[in-house]
């Protein structure tokens, strides 16, 4: 019987099939090394090897790969939680009471959809003060020190259109500081100096949807939260991955 | 230049594999012992005391006591932005790449860490420390006791103001290369002035909440079209 089983393994092994999966076995070897990262989409992402530093957390903090991670985290319990969210006002803070008291383990999903977003906003300023530290954003890798900035600007407006989806009172009244700050911008805003606009179309309006914060703004804020922003995240996170290798790997002392 | 290289198969998987896992049990956990906030249902009649922004943003609204909000909420975020993004480009110093190092670049390294500190110290002030009518209270402190609120404050008169906001853009762009010249010619002429602008503004923010803590100025430039 146990012969018959390994011959059936092997014949597998051998099968058109198998092959046509696995490209390679899974032996100890230099070369399947190298083939387990070149043959496989996600750890492509990695070189086949790296210097030695690259493995020490306490050079990399590895606070850009936990940001990544978070992000995954928060698109994976986003998608759960657009089954359950209408974006208008008659319904959000009430889908957000059922989540809590009637979907199983939705206060659950809720909430690391919460601390997660608050933990990346964190992880990403940390991010930022390691690379400043060690001098990583000198040349060759200046460009991919301004895609990080933007990747921050995004993930704050990705967790400031995400704060008022809830519509409670603690969200409703931030983004009304908020907004009233954008009323005070300098020429887009109808309250700001040298303003050229009044309150029916200047940044304010064009981002709330209207002059109150209501069922427009609403919608803009989880359009922006759900599809336009995480869009833009994606593009600049893979084109700052790609920089990555092509400015030559993790920085390193000389 | 040969350096020591390994596989990034399995040795670092493992460990991005480990740190998942870690962090997924940490956020697992996190969100069964912590609910996150809800209050009552949204009501635009009735303000809450105090509003606050998200605790990111919350030094900024802190700033919001020192500077009008089209400086605090626009002007400054703007500017920071910037500011980050010229780093690379402004800081041609080829010490230090890819090491921790402080001898090596203090000049970065003491600028840097103390825009960093400031944004949390002010994220700190207003998130922790701010109560109803945006009142200091200390975290022991009750909010139901009214604090007084305003003092009087003044501004300087224009004249005034313009000669202390020239003093110290002039004084601090032309001071360094006075009393040594190195920093100057380290940059160029333009790199050193936008840099030393953007630090000089940086070091303005605290400067202009001491001016007003100690003398009660608020304003120190009126002008017609904008007040700073």
């Amino acid at each position: 019987m146990l012969k018959e089983g390994k011959n059936i393994w092997e014949k597998l092994k051998d099968s058109n099939l198998y092959k046509s999966i696995f490209r390679h076995s899974y032996e100890d070897t230099t070369k399947n090394r190298a083939l387990q990262v070149r043959s496989n989409i996600f750890l492509h992402l990695h070189p086949v090897s790296v210097p030695e530093h690259a493995f020490k957390i306490r050079f990399t903090w590895c606070m850009g790969g936990i940001t990544f991670f978070l992000f995954l985290v928060e698109a994976f319990t986003g998608v759960f939680l657009m089954f359950y969210y209408h974006p208008v006002p008659e319904f959000a803070y009430h889908d957000m009471k059922y989540l809590e008291f009637d979907v199983p383990f939705g206060i659950i999903l809720r909430n690391i959809h919460r601390w997660a977003a608050h933990l990346m906003v964190f992880t990403i300023i940390l991010h930022m003060l390691r690379v400043f530290l060690a001098g990583s954003y000198k040349p060759p890798r200046e460009f991919n020190w301004v895609v990080g900035v933007v990747l921050i600007v995004l993930t704050f407006l990705l967790s400031f259109t995400g704060y008022l989806l809830p519509w409670d009172q603690l969200s409703y009244w931030a983004i009304t500081v908020a907004a009233n700050m954008m009323g005070a911008a300098p020429f887009i805003g109808h309250e700001g100096p040298f303003s050229v606009v009044n309150k029916y179309n200047d940044i304010r309006f064009v981002v709330l949807g209207g002059t109150e914060i209501g069922a427009n703004a609403i919608l803009r804020f989880y359009v922006m939260h759900i599809i336009v922003l995480p869009a833009a995240a994606i593009i600049f996170m893979a084109v700052h991955f790609w920089r990555i290798r092509k400015d030559g790997g993790i920085s390193g002392p000389l | 230049m040969k350096k020591q290289k390994t596989y990034v198969w399995p040795d670092l998987v493992f460990k991005e594999f480990l740190m998942i896992i870690v962090l997924t049990i940490i956020l697992i956990i996190w969100g069964l012992i912590m609910n996150a906030p809800l209050r009552e249902i949204a009501a635009p009649g009735r303000s809450e005391n105090p509003s606050k922004a998200p605790w990111y943003f919350a030094g900024l609204q802190e700033l919001l006591v020192y500077f009008d909000p089209w400086i605090a909420g626009v002007m400054i975020p703007v500017i920071i932005a910037a500011g980050l993004i010229i780093i690379p480009y402004a800081d041609t110093n080829p010490q230090g790449k890819g090491g921790y190092t402080f001898s090596l670049r203090r000049f970065a390294v003491v600028n840097f860490l103390f825009g960093f500190l400031l944004w949390w110290a002010l994220i700190f002030i207003g998130y922790f420390l701010r109560g109803p009518n945006w009142q200091l209270y200390l975290p022991w402190e009750s909010w139901e006791t009214v604090k007084e609120t305003g003092n009087h404050l003044r501004s300087l008169s224009p004249a005034v103001g313009l000669v202390c906001i020239s003093f110290y853009f002039g004084l601090g762009i032309l001071l360094p290369p006075l009393m040594s010249i190195d920093l100057y010619l380290l940059y160029g002429s333009l790199r050193y002035i936008v840099v030393m602008t953007l630090i000089l503004l940086m070091y303005a923010v605290p400067l202009k909440i001491l001016l007003r803590l100690a003398f009660n100025i608020r304003y120190v430039l009126v002008t017609p079209w904008f007040n700073i």
